[in-house]
């Protein structure tokens, strides 16, 4: 894993504990909604909050096929690349 | 049942309801009476969940039309404007449409949903970009989906997101359309307009503003909330509904672009449904009249949205932003919002039982819609219910006070 990967990955990591309340450990396998209890509501705040930090909007369609926290890495990083 | 265990979560929260005794897909209604009562399990019930908002679905002149027309022209069309080509009826209600809004072009759909459909999926395609509020209703959000365009969901009302998300895309090729509602169905609360037209011209996007909420109910004459916030000119696209205001059902686009009438030819929605009967046709025409000719229906029907809305925020309930026809209450929780919901209908008021996923911020609400045909004292009525379960639920403190801010 390089450093912009990993650096996502913690990125997300905050994220994802500043919504769900308290530190949580996570890898790549990790199921967003299943894993972490989730609703699509609690996702799309989280999600946003990833978009205004790594300054991309992510489209629907990305988010859709987003489960894991390795998916949505390398959505991030795609999205990154793009612009 | 096995192909159907996908949806084992829904089936859990239906099940939950009906164990309740307060499944709001039961209210069987055994007589509608007028536009503000109806009879429910023999008991007279005031309807406050009906968007019916200028009453009209009871007005002698559009029932007359309706009757008159259906016995000229028979019941239904049987096949879509393609297919079996347009009554003269259809024509009429575009014309009068674009005429009410002031645009050259209006496209009739069967359904406010369908128009949504219609109108994004062939606006949009691949390559282009929508740009929708985070809380758009659903024949947006599946409007978006039909359309194959990336859709992306800026902060609900939030100008300086969508912006934003806008600047982003800049050197990305493709349309921009911006989809924004007058009024939200939820909460009541309207597009902050003024601000998402200013973004709309820095940024080379297009702008759709659904009226649904909002038509016969804001503006100077009733054409909605890019009217009451001046911005019409920036408006390219109006998509409205005539379930609520006109009465019947229906949903209409009108714009100024001048190739619109190539949507007929392109949009499925419109291409594959059979067009509405005539008789919906020709009361929805003649509410139309009467939304233009009685300005009086809207004072009225703001007065009593100013009654409701007011009256509950006094006495300490938690309300949507502004005083709009539609009313929202926050309930505390999903089990009282079920409970305080079947007290009221069993007291004598019908709203709608608005639960999460389906409301913003996860919130579950009780949903109340006024209408220019309701009294003062059915207002009243309603208030005091409320109140009265509010205190006996420990959602209001007891006894009423005002919640000092």
């Amino acid at each position: 894993m390089d450093a912009t990967t990993r650096s996502v990955r913690d990125g997300i990591a905050a994220a994802l504990s500043q919504t769900v309340g308290r530190h949580i450990e996570i890898d790549d396998d990790t199921n967003i909604a299943r894993d972490l209890g989730l609703d699509s509501l609690a996702i799309m705040n989280f999600i946003m909050a990833l978009e205004d930090e790594y300054d991309i909007s992510i489209p629907l369609d990305r988010v859709a096929q987003v489960e894991t926290v390795g998916d949505l890495t390398k959505a991030i990083e795609e999205l990154r690349s793009r612009g | 049942m096995s192909i159907l265990a996908k949806h084992a979560a829904v089936k859990h929260a239906f099940d939950s309801l009906r164990a309740a005794g307060a499944n709001p897909f039961d209210v069987k209604f055994e007589a509608v009476l007028s536009p503000t009562e109806g009879v429910l399990e023999g008991r007279r019930t005031i309807l406050l969940g009906t968007n019916n908002y200028l009453g009209l679905t009871f007005d002698e002149s559009c029932i007359e039309k309706a009757v008159e027309v259906v016995r000229a022209q028979g019941t239904g069309t049987t096949g879509s404007r393609i297919a079996n080509g347009s009554y003269d009826g259809h024509k009429r209600l575009e014309q009068e449409l674009a005429d009410f809004y002031g645009r050259k072009h209006c496209m009739v759909f069967t359904t406010g949903y369908q128009a949504n459909l219609g109108v994004l999926s062939a606006l949009v395609g691949r390559g282009d970009h929508l740009m929708l509020d985070a809380d758009s209703h659903a024949s947006i959000y599946d409007g978006s989906r039909l359309a194959q365009a990336e859709v992306i969901r800026f902060r609900h009302n939030d100008p300086r997101d969508l912006e934003k998300r806008l600047k982003r895309l800049a050197d990305v090729p493709g349309d921009k359309l911006i989809v924004v509602e007058g009024i939200y169905s939820m909460l009541g609360d309207t597009a902050p307009l003024k601000e998402i037209a200013a973004v709309k011209r820095r940024t080379g996007a297009y702008l759709l503003v659904d009226e649904a909420h909002s038509m016969g109910v804001l503006g100077p004459t009733g054409r909605g909330l890019a009217e009451a916030a001046g911005v019409e000119e920036d408006v390219d696209f109006i998509v409205g509904t005539f379930s609520k205001s006109l009465g019947s059902v229906g949903g209409f686009c009108v714009s100024d672009h001048p190739d619109f009438d190539l949507l007929r030819v392109v949009s499925r929605p419109y291409m594959f449904t059979a067009s509405l009967p005539p008789s919906v046709i020709a009361s929805t025409i003649q509410a139309l009249r009467q939304l233009r000719a009685e300005p009086g229906l809207r004072t009225r029907l703001m007065a009593n949205a100013r009654r409701l809305h007011d009256g509950l925020t006094e006495m300490g309930f938690e309300t949507g932003p502004e005083a709009n026809p539609i009313v929202a209450v926050a309930m505390p929780d999903r089990e009282t919002a079920i409970a305080f919901w079947k007290a009221l209908l069993v007291g004598g008021v019908y709203l709608n039982l608005a639960l999460p996923p389906a409301t913003p911020n996860n919130t579950p609400l009780l949903r109340s819609s006024v209408s220019a045909a309701h009294t003062p004292e059915q207002i009243d009525a309603a208030l005091d219910l409320f109140g009265q379960i509010g205190r006996e639920f420990g959602v209001l403190p007891a006894p009423a006070r005002r919640v000092s801010a």
